[in-house]
């Protein structure tokens, strides 16, 4: 076969199927449909395999994205999805929501000419191929003495977790939530990314071994050191995320129908809100919403209003659209549902009305200054500019601080926003505590998170004197083990018919490691 | 882990009832001031209830519950003994800061209100064991509504019992029941108020006047209780503060009550939907025998 070139390929990126926008806020079902099978392969013809590569180095996790491409044009799916597993548990997940542009697509050699390749969509194929045929990678795992604690089951956690199962550890992952999943089950709608599909990914999880305990606040329920002592844990890894919205502390704050997004995200996506009264938890949604922000969490919370039934909904931002954070396919996606953008445009006050509900917000238009810290060019208010805006619902999106459970009831080390003070490979202030994702960066995204949790899992795998490596190993590894890792190794046989609760016939080649 | 059983279960009055649910791990970690979420079946909303009792030995953790809207009612319908909760998470919020710090006993006045009578008992034990005089004060609407008034004098040097109609005890409010207590003792330190917010309001007016510290314990609108949703942000002084991480328990002369009783009426019209729809179902279960 001849070399493909830039000019042999195809053209024009594959577009992707998508709900009409008039249809689609009317529901909760996926606005992109995902790739078919033509789709997917046409698309796939468009790499070039080029040498360099830079959408592997434009990765988080590094997946060997050519690699995978080269598996879906030869239409062997199961070899990509092989080769995306290798370094990426949920590719339907991260296929849905990675910011591409910004990171393996944004540095696509074939981008420098045309539109980059889909990879995300080509991710995305392959993730929900897998799970439509029920495809899953079981690795074959020598189970380890070492008990290893997952403190919150978002991606963080989820990605140190599977990483650790890998290592043979006995992983149990906390959650305080009902459900686990985090910031996928309870943030992300589902016209984005279904919570049936986050259901399966964490079903591979416990495929992988890995026990899911939800319902447990640590911290409170029990602290840190209490599972580095008592508990028998060699190792915990936190990824509590983000959490605490942030507000304005503008006057009307405390009006009815005033709340952050995430509030309003919960309510509609975890706690089915969007089914009262079938499912018992209000939301009393407004007619006229104004999200305040322009991140990705803003785009959730205007297309969120949308569905739910508002008749006009405002994005309210003090900059412009290039400086707006969220991906720009979400703010086309909004704007082709409708949402009215309010650019260059900063909240002053909200007013109430006799009941104390809010009734409408009082803005100012900006203007763009000088650059700032940021670099981006700074809003200034454009004097006499003031004016209302009716609305009856105002949601905050405008950023998060970090959660305070953590370091109100542990000795951790924080950094002076309160964030956990961690090192590049997570390690803590505490000897075999290690934390990653929101809760040491801020907010982030889901990649990157996953990034954080697969990094983390390296450096407990060292701490732990297990060998890093996909390979199999044998032998006891405990040389750097404390004295608990010796009690934790006496227990370890519990169940021999359901090694890490896999079953034995499924691992029928498995050597159980007996202690 | 525990799962949520119901090991006894009391009913007070035809409002009141007790939910005794088994969760050793729980019952180790709580102290008083504490609170739960709790989810009664996995179509419910998760509401926050102030921890009542704890018991290490027995493993459990005492829930106090007055059948108000939707959720409530249903609990009161269907958790039996040996029914189980979807979900129980806690012991959440920080513990009550018992202020013992020089180690001399202290004179401390521990008020309940309504569904605030049960929570205010553990503050009123931890004070006692941390070796302060201890006067409750306890409100109710009238005698027949009285529950834990024996488990209230075992550990309180004085108990003051209120009625609005004068049934038991002293006729008035709990603020009567505090003035009395202030009248004949000087050298109150603290008053510890828990029950709705009207009351709270009432026993913070009051002793702001007379320069009593005053602790409430706040229990607003909540999704998560971690912190997560911000849903039960309190205006406390200058700043704001959610009440999950950040409290429960804050200086009552610094709570902004009236704009934590707008706040709680937000759900109010869904929340009638809800029990609209509620007793429809009921009726609807009913007619075939009627």
């Amino acid at each position: 076969m001849a070399k493909k070139t830039i000019r042999t390929i195809p053209q024009a990126r594959t577009p992707m199927p998508e709900q009409d926008p008039q249809v689609r806020v009317g529901n909760f079902d996926e606005v992109a449909r995902g790739y078919r099978l033509r789709d997917a392969l046409v698309e796939a013809d468009r790499c070039l395999d080029c040498a360099d590569q830079p959408c592997v180095r434009g990765c988080p996790v590094g997946i060997d994205i050519p690699g995978f491409i080269r598996q879906v044009a030869g239409k062997n799916f199961h070899g990509a999805y092989d080769v995306i597993t290798r370094t990426n548990l949920l590719p339907s997940v991260c296929g849905r929501v990675c910011p591409q542009e910004s990171q393996c697509e944004g540095v696509c050699t074939v981008g420098e000419s045309l539109e980059p390749v889909a990879i995300g969509r080509l991710e995305r194929f392959v993730g929900d191929m897998a799970i439509a045929q029920g495809w899953s990678n079981v690795p074959y795992i020598e189970p380890q003495p070492h008990k290893v604690a997952i403190v919150g089951s978002g991606p963080a956690g989820m990605a140190c977790a599977a990483d650790m199962a890998k290592a043979g550890c006995r992983v149990t992952v906390y959650e305080a939530f009902h459900e686990p999943g985090g910031v996928l089950k309870y943030g992300i709608p589902d016209f984005r990314l279904p919570n049936a599909v986050v259901d399966v990914e964490i079903d591979k999880l416990r495929q992988l071994g890995i026990r899911f305990e939800c319902n447990t606040l640590v911290g409170r329920l029990f602290t840190l050191e209490q599972m580095l002592t008592e508990m028998g844990y060699d190792a915990v890894f936190v990824g509590t995320g983000a959490g605490y919205p942030s507000f304005m502390g503008l006057a009307g704050e405390s009006l009815g129908g005033v709340l952050s997004a995430n509030e309003l995200l919960t309510r509609c996506n975890l706690m089915h809100a969007r089914d009262f009264p079938r499912y018992d938890t209000p939301l009393q949604p407004g007619k006229r919403v104004a999200v305040i922000g322009a991140g990705n969490t803003a785009m959730d919370a205007l297309r969120v209003s949308l569905r739910l039934g508002a008749e006009k909904v405002y994005c309210v931002y003090r900059r412009t659209a290039n400086e707006a954070p969220a991906r720009a396919e979400e703010i086309h996606h909004a704007q082709q549902e409708g949402v009215e953008f309010h650019w260059l445009t900063s909240p002053l006050e909200l007013l109430g009305d006799e009941a104390h509900n809010v009734r409408a917000m009082r803005c100012e238009r900006m203007e763009l200054g000088e650059p700032d810290a940021s670099g981006r060019r700074r809003p200034v208010p454009l004097a006499g500019s003031g004016f209302e805006l009716e609305v009856d619902e105002v949601v905050f999106a405008i950023g998060t601080h970090a959660n305070p459970i953590i370091g109100q009831t542990s000795g951790l080390k924080l950094d002076p926003r309160g964030y956990i003070a961690a090192d590049e490979q997570g390690a803590t202030s505490m000897v075999g505590v290690y934390a990653g994702g929101d809760i040491v960066t801020g907010a982030a995204t889901v990649i990157k998170a996953m990034g954080a949790g697969r990094k983390a899992a390296r450096a407990i795998k060292a701490y732990l004197g297990l060998r890093d490596t996909e390979r199999v190993y044998g032998g006891s590894a405990s040389a750097a083990g404390s004295p608990s890792s010796a009690q934790a190794q006496d227990q370890a046989p519990a169940d021999t018919d359901r090694p890490f609760g896999i079953p034995r016939q499924e691992r029928g080649f498995a050597r159980i490691h007996i202690a | 882990m525990s799962d949520f059983e119901i090991v006894t279960r009391e009913d007070y009055s035809d409002v009141t009832f007790m939910l005794e649910v088994r969760h050793p791990q729980m019952a180790r970690a709580a102290k008083p001031g504490q609170f739960v979420i709790v989810m009664a079946h996995a179509q419910g909303e998760r509401i926050p209830l102030t921890i009542a009792d704890f018991d290490r030995e027995r493993g459990t953790i005492t829930l106090v519950i007055q059948a108000v809207g939707k959720t409530t009612l249903e609990m009161q319908r269907d958790l039996r003994l040996g029914a189980h909760l979807h979900a129980m998470v806690g012991p959440m919020g920080v513990p009550s800061h018992l202020g013992t710090t020089s180690g001399t006993p202290r004179k401390v006045v521990c008020v309940g209100g309504g569904l605030g009578v049960a929570p205010i008992f553990p503050q009123a034990r931890a004070h006692k064991e941390a070796g302060a005089y201890v006067i409750g004060v306890l409100g109710f609407r009238n005698r027949g509504l009285i529950f834990w008034e024996d488990k209230f004098r075992a550990v309180c040097d004085e108990l003051i019992v209120c009625t609005d109609d004068g049934s038991a005890g002293i006729k008035g409010l709990v603020t009567a029941g505090i003035l009395q207590a202030v009248d004949q003792h000087p050298d109150i330190d603290e008053v510890v108020a828990i029950g709705p917010p009207i009351m709270m309001k009432g026993c913070a007016d009051t002793t702001r006047s007379l320069g009593i510290k005053t602790m409430v314990s706040l229990n607003p609108v909540m999704v998560d209780g971690t912190g997560m949703c911000g849903g039960c942000r309190v205006k406390v002084g200058e700043s704001v503060k959610f009440a999950c991480v950040d409290g429960p328990d804050f200086d009552g002369h610094e709570v902004d009550f009236d704009d934590l009783m707008m706040r709680l009426n937000r759900y109010k019209p869904a929340e009638k939907v809800s029990l609209l729809k509620m007793g429809e179902g009921c009726r609807m279960q009913g007619s075939p025998k009627a």
